[in-house]
């Protein structure tokens, strides 16, 4: 039995040498995001951007942009018959779980690092929430990752497949939005950063994603059952 | 679950209803803040309690399925979940009737509570099309407990998470700091906790043993070689021996 290790890497690899070549998911990722942005500016009717302003126009953009990227993550599997070969190659299954997950977390944190200095350029008038903000993003990708590949893996096999990841996700992840934005509202303040309850809202974001790590790492298997 | 003592227990839970009514609008003191509007907690508070612990009793009943297989376990994750989405219904009706005589709005954002239910809410709604979604029963059945999993574990989280982002105007009637309750009220609230608590298995049990006669009919119709067509574009989960 090929040690999981091994296994995690070929997957990971595979995966993220796909997206290098075929770019499928991430250059609309980002150019979904850069146009949310414009679209905030007119609605909003605002340049500048602050406080809990700031933190909503971020993460609800953020959030979108990701569920793009989360529809497409298990698409090449089924295509391709990826979920044949994993059920076959004489590896734990649930390594295709954290392959997966890490590979939606790498996607992600592409996204941010271009999208996040885009945002602070259009709309915020001091960067120095944007360091803090690199623990709050770190946190809030993680459970990203875990429920988005946990949701796409079921979603994937049948025919509403673009409908159904939003609708299980975003009322999943309600609780890790509201955790980043109050987390990043206070660090938006107008003021400089307000460290005011970020401590208490990271350990929050934290637990969330512990619990559907475990979760997620539990019940993949029984996913891949034919 | 059998048909087998149906009767009694819906006899039994209409005697404990009426029971709680007649304590809640004969006997129960008037609550001194609220007045008579205040009644509405006898009822709402137990269907939120209910719906909330048939959640996560669903949850229960998918992880129960995924370790053993038996098909029993997915249907009765799947009436748990349905009757509980009802209940929940009648939480956010009461509670918005409720909010509509004591803060004079319908609905209000700022509270913890009714905003953690709804998610919650919304997100048992979305159990449904996402089966309907998926055409090949075993694999359903294992996804939908899958769900039904991780939803359950998703309540006590979403419930914390909520919570701490703000806290002032829901009655918070068992915190003991806040005073509690007197005890003519907690006994009335316990009678009509019991009899809303025994609507629910009423329901289940009814909508059980429903499912058990079809998945019967359905199977002596294929025995007799009869419209087996019709059978087999039946999406739910039915309960065949």
């Amino acid at each position: 039995m090929t040690p999981s290790r091994t296994a995690f890497a070929a997957l990971l690899g595979k995966d993220l040498r796909t997206e290098l070549r075929t770019m499928r998911s991430l250059p609309a990722m980002v150019l979904f995001a850069v146009t949310t942005f414009i679209i905030f500016r007119y609605s909003l009717d605002r340049t500048t951007l602050e406080g809990s302003l700031a933190g909503g126009v971020l993460w609800t953009t953020l959030l979108f942009a990701s569920i793009l990227g989360i529809n497409r993550i298990f698409v090449s599997e089924l295509e391709e018959g990826g979920f044949d070969a994993i059920r076959l190659a004489p590896i734990d299954r649930t390594v295709l779980f954290t392959a997966k997950a890490s590979a939606l977390f790498i996607y992600l944190a592409v996204l941010q690092v271009i999208v996040v200095p885009v945002f602070a350029i259009f709309f915020l008038s001091d960067f120095s929430a944007l360091i803090p903000l690199v623990a709050v993003l770190l946190t809030v990708n993680l459970g990203f990752s875990v429920l988005g590949t946990l949701i796409s893996s079921m979603a994937v096999n049948s025919r509403a497949r673009d409908l159904l990841v939003p609708l299980l996700l975003l009322p999943l992840v309600v609780p890790l939005m509201i955790a980043a934005t109050g987390a990043s509202a206070g660090l938006f303040d107008a003021a400089g950063p307000d460290y005011d309850g970020f401590g208490s809202w990271l350990l929050v974001a934290g637990l969330y994603d512990g619990v559907f790590l475990l979760v997620g790492y539990a019940v993949f298997e029984f996913l891949l059952e034919d | 679950m059998t048909g087998r003592g149906l009767k009694t227990l819906s006899i039994a839970t209409l005697i404990t209803l009426m029971v709680g009514f007649a304590l809640v609008f004969l006997w129960v003191p008037m609550d001194a803040d609220q007045g008579f509007k205040q009644k509405i907690f006898y009822l709402h508070v137990p269907l939120a309690i209910v719906a909330l612990l048939g959640f996560v009793a669903g949850g229960i009943e998918g992880f129960r399925h995924l370790r053993s297989g038996d098909r029993r376990h997915d249907a009765n994750s799947y009436v748990f979940i349905h009757i509980s989405v009802t209940f929940g219904v009648a939480v956010l009706v009461t509670g918005a009737i409720w909010a509509k005589a004591s803060w004079g709005h319908w609905w209000v954002w700022d509270e913890p509570t009714l905003v953690s239910f709804l998610i919650v809410f919304l997100l048992y709604c979305t159990y449904y099309p996402f089966r309907y979604a998926i055409e090949d029963r075993d694999r359903q059945a294992r996804y939908a407990s899958v769900f039904a999993i991780t939803a359950g574990a998703f309540v006590p989280l979403n419930f914390m998470a909520v919570r701490m982002a703000e806290s002032v105007i829901h009655p918070r009637v068992f915190a003991t700091a806040e005073g509690g309750l007197p005890d003519s009220m907690l006994l009335t609230f316990l009678v009509c906790f019991a009899g809303i608590a025994m609507l629910w298995f009423t329901l289940v049990k009814t909508e059980m043993v429903g499912k058990r006669v079809s998945g019967q009919i359905s199977q002596l119709r294929r025995t007799l070689n009869e419209d087996a067509g019709r059978s087999g574009g039946r999406i739910a989960p039915s309960v065949e021996s």
